[in-house]
């Protein structure tokens, strides 16, 4: 039986005004029916190129080369009119970014059945009718309301969820899912991976699966590619690729990816704590319309803990949860609307805006993109001798340099690169700017704001460990956000589970991570995918179903203490259940 | 590349630059850009010797020369001005050193009343933009006033309370002109206020003023600049509106706008008169889109 898609030779170039990039270098791969083949890389490798050039969605100053047979048919280089009957119809593609891939002027329900009518003889009832048994087939609560929204005004998962029932509403022979869940929380990644797995075993839907997370292609790939830097360096099945892999770059991948076992000792609490935060609030205004009520949305409600010297708490939870404006509300860059930051003994309410600014030497920040958290038309060395030179306007420029040289051999820099710009550097690179910058000033507490989060697997292993050397360096304090549990586990003495504002469970990285308490951390951690193939199909997982409620629903906040829903404004309280492992009230 | 003996030591003295050396040196590398400070800076110093070297004088009559052409004009004319290289005008004086008067004039109104926009408009505007919220609004609400004033009413009030002078000229048309740059300012400072690396300055510990400056500013240039080079050519045009409603430049002074209008009435008999103070303009106004574009550029470390 010949194959549903058979790429032989595949060669993309795209010309630049620096000369030619060969994208994609000889690349040959077969995909069956009914099959999952995972092609995983870092970005840049290739990967998504390869699938665009097969059905001709390439980029104006591509060029591509090779055979592409679709069941038989050469399609490379085949009429607009006939891929385009192919695209959409019995191919379908699901975009990384949900949002952008859909028109937003446009409600979801005629967009789904457009799709269909464009290429299925079906009346508009008809069709309006398939597209909202699609969205019960992706799970979208309350379809039939859905359909007459707009995309902006569905959650990300869910609008994944109907980019999906888009792809798979023609019936597609194969759907090429590229980075699908790379966007979203990982609770959500764990539901729309499970439907991805639901259309493969019911309707024999074959799939190529582009990512660059090892994690997301075990779980579903038959068979995996590795490629790298445009080549295909590895292919197999999954078990081999997993279990037994040949080349160096696909054992450099999965080593990559945090060990369980790696988490750092608890540090004995010496001292009174750097820093203490007490039933914190911050509050936003959501205006409804012109001439609305406002309505306040509490991003953080009622946040309390300590930090020591040399520790590290990492603090985990789904978008939303209020990570972000806890560290920022923490660092007084945005105005709390309750409670009480501490800190070396001094409360910061008492504090003037210019007291605070000579103070924010000793607590510095680094960002989540590493590109948007760097002044584009400014000088790396620049920014980063910026926060010294506002600590100190009259250090000499002699010593300034030194300095900046200094922090910048010290993040693993070529302090020659101080007149680069951020947008010739790598993500990497521009992310270890941000370290340098915030460590010039020799702070003593660092707020890793999703630090490693937009960075591939790889670099972000190298930043970890950057990261653990500056701490054991320098007696750091640091607070580590992220919605990855398991690049927190790598660095955190201590875990807090963020829930809508609220604390769920704080305890000792072990504890959290071996005995979680709360069904929410359970949830979060059977969501953590491992690079085991075996392990990842035979696992039974604690779904949440559903998306994470509004934070302005006072009930949702009970969402875990379904037996208080008569009283909406009870919060479920922190109980200690062992030394210091709190977890919050739950059914 | 590292040159052969060069030690490491060396490479590492590399000296720190700022966005605005690396501006300069891109914008010396930009062919068009620097033609066209070039003949910028030659219509300048023509305009400041020429009238000086020449024989005429700008307001000197020569009643048997009324609207002659130059003696190499290419076409038949009723009468000829030897010695005149751009003839002479309908009542008999030099065009040439007409001309470059008239560049004092326009050149100067259109550099220093771009200028003035330049200052207040980008600095206005990246407050209000910065600052954001009622200060934002009560700014903004001032220049909204401000545009709803009739222009001529505005220049007329101006005229009347301070007496005609050449620099309630400059007062008049900056003060317009602003407050368009204010507005695109505030609008671009928005955008850019909502960035991460904003954030970071202010987490680094800079106050409000060095934000606005350090990074603010440098990141508004490219629409600035765009805006800048249509504000030139608009305020030597304004200017020449001015003077032919008899409230700026007054004879026996003159502007490349005044210049422009009177050839305009006689283009059918002496077409010399409207052909080279037009042509004068032309190429500045030319010359100043390429500068402008080449700033554009050289300010924006993407470009290569």
């Amino acid at each position: 039986m010949a194959a549903l898609l058979e790429i032989a030779g595949l060669n993309v170039h795209f010309a630049l005004a620096d000369g030619d990039v060969h994208a994609v270098q000889d690349a040959s791969l077969s995909i069956q029916e009914g099959e999952c083949l995972g092609v995983v890389g870092e970005s840049g490798s290739g990967k998504s190129q390869l699938f665009l050039a097969a059905f001709g969605l390439l980029a104006a100053n591509g060029r591509a080369q090779g055979s592409v047979k679709y069941r038989g048919e050469e399609i490379l280089g085949a009429s607009p009119k006939r891929l385009n009957a192919l695209r959409g119809g019995a191919v379908t593609m699901v975009f990384q970014d949900p949002l952008t891939s859909l028109t937003p002027h446009m409600k979801v329900g005629a967009q789904i059945a457009e799709a269909l009518m464009l290429h299925r003889r079906v009346s508009r009832d008809d069709a309006h009718r398939q597209a909202r048994l699609m969205l019960d087939y992706v799970r979208i609560p309350e379809s039939a309301r859905r359909l007459r929204q707009y995309p902006h005004e569905l959650s990300g998962g869910m609008r994944q969820r109907v980019m999906i029932a888009m792809a798979t509403i023609t019936g597609p022979d194969l759907i090429i899912a590229d980075e699908p869940t790379t966007a979203l929380d990982v609770t959500v990644q764990a539901q729309i991976l499970e439907i991805l797995r639901a259309l493969k075993t019911d309707k024999k839907t074959a799939i190529a699966m582009i990512s660059h997370d090892m994690g997301v292609i075990a779980g579903l790939a038959d068979r995996v590619l590795v490629m790298r830097q445009g080549r295909i360096v590895e292919s197999g099945s999954a078990d081999e690729i997993f279990y037994a892999p040949k080349d160096a770059y696909t054992r450099l991948l999965l080593d990559a990816i945090p060990k369980a076992d790696e988490a750092p000792a608890q540090t004995g609490k010496v001292g009174p704590p750097l820093l203490t935060v007490e039933d914190l609030r911050v509050d936003f205004p959501v205006k409804e319309g012109w001439f609305g009520k406002t309505r306040t949305l509490r991003a953080v409600d009622g946040i309390s803990f300590t930090l020591h010297r040399g520790e590290t708490l990492g603090v985990v939870g789904e978008s939303g949860c209020g990570k972000s404006s806890l560290a920022r509300a923490v660092l007084q860059l945005i105005p709390k609307s309750g409670g009480r930051v501490v800190w070396l003994g001094r409360d910061l309410d008492a504090a003037t805006q210019s007291d605070i600014r000579k103070l924010r030497a000793d607590f510095q920040i680094v960002f989540q993109d590493p590109l948007a958290s760097l002044d584009p038309r400014m000088p790396i060395g620049l920014s980063i001798a910026e926060p010294l030179k506002t600590l100190d306007p009259a250090m000499s420029r002699a010593k300034l340099r030194e300095k900046v040289r200094t922090a910048m051999r010290r993040v693993g820099l070529d302090a020659s690169w101080i007149n680069r710009y951020p947008h010739e550097l790598s993500g990497g690179q521009n992310q270890r700017v941000g370290l340098a910058r915030a460590m010039i000033v020799e702070p003593k507490m660092l707020v890793c704001d999703e630090a490693v989060s937009a960075l591939d697997v790889s670099i972000q292993a190298q930043i970890v460990d950057l990261i653990r050397g500056l701490q054991a360096e320098t007696q750091l304090a640091m607070i580590f956000i992220s919605h990855d549990l398991s690049v927190v586990r790598r660095l955190s003495h201590r875990v807090m589970v963020l829930y809508l504002g609220r604390v769920v469970e704080l305890a000792a990285s072990a504890k959290l991570y071996t005995a979680p308490r709360h069904p929410y951390t359970r949830a979060l951690l059977s969501a953590i995918l491992s690079p085991d193939p075996r392990a990842e199909r035979a696992k039974k997982r604690e779904l949440l179903t559903g998306d994470l409620p509004s934070p302005l629903d006072p009930r949702a906040r009970l969402t875990f203490l379904k037996s208080r829903f008569d009283t909406p404004d009870y919060r479920p309280k922190l109980q200690e259940i062992a030394p210091d492992h709190w977890v919050a009230e739950h059914d | 590349m590292i040159a052969t003996g060069q030690t490491l030591e060396a490479v590492e003295e590399v000296k720190g630059r700022s966005l605005w050396v690396d501006a300069r040196r891109r914008l010396f590398r930009n062919r068009a850009a620097m033609a066209g400070i070039v003949i910028l800076a030659a219509i300048a110093l023509l305009a400041i010797f020429a009238p000086i070297l020449s024989p005429f004088g700008f307001s000197e009559q020569n009643y048997d020369l009324i609207a002659c052409a130059p003696s190499w004009w290419p076409a038949e004319t009723s009468c000829i001005a030897p010695g005149h290289i751009f003839g002479t005008d309908s009542i008999g004086r030099d065009l040439f050193v007409r001309v470059l008067f008239g560049a004092r004039v326009s050149l100067a109104v259109g550099l220093v009343a771009t200028l003035v926009s330049l200052l207040i408009g980008v600095m206005y505007g990246a407050v209000a933009g910065y600052l954001g919220g009622r200060a934002d609004a009560l700014m903004m609400r001032l220049v909204d006033i401000l545009y709803s004033l009739p222009f001529v009413f505005f220049v007329i009030i101006l005229m009347v309370i301070f007496d005609r002078n050449f620099i309630l000229l400059f007062v008049a048309i900056g003060a317009v002109e602003w407050l368009t740059m204010a507005r695109i300012v505030r609008g671009q400072t928005l955008s850019i206020k909502q960035k991460e690396f904003i954030e970071a300055a202010r987490a680094a510990g800079l106050g409000p003023l060095a934000i606005i400056t350090r990074h603010i500013i440098p990141n508004v240039v490219g629409p600035v600049m765009v805006y800048v080079t249509l504000t030139v050519p608009g305020v030597i045009l304004t200017e020449s509106f001015l003077s032919f409603l008899g409230l700026g430049i007054q004879e026996p002074l003159t502007s490349w706008g005044v210049l422009i209008s009177d050839g305009a009435d006689q283009m059918e008999t002496a077409p010399w008169m409207l052909l080279f103070p037009a042509l004068f303009m032309a190429v500045t106004l030319f010359c100043f889109n390429f500068v402008g574009d080449g700033l554009r550029d050289a300010l924006d470390p993407k470009d290569r």
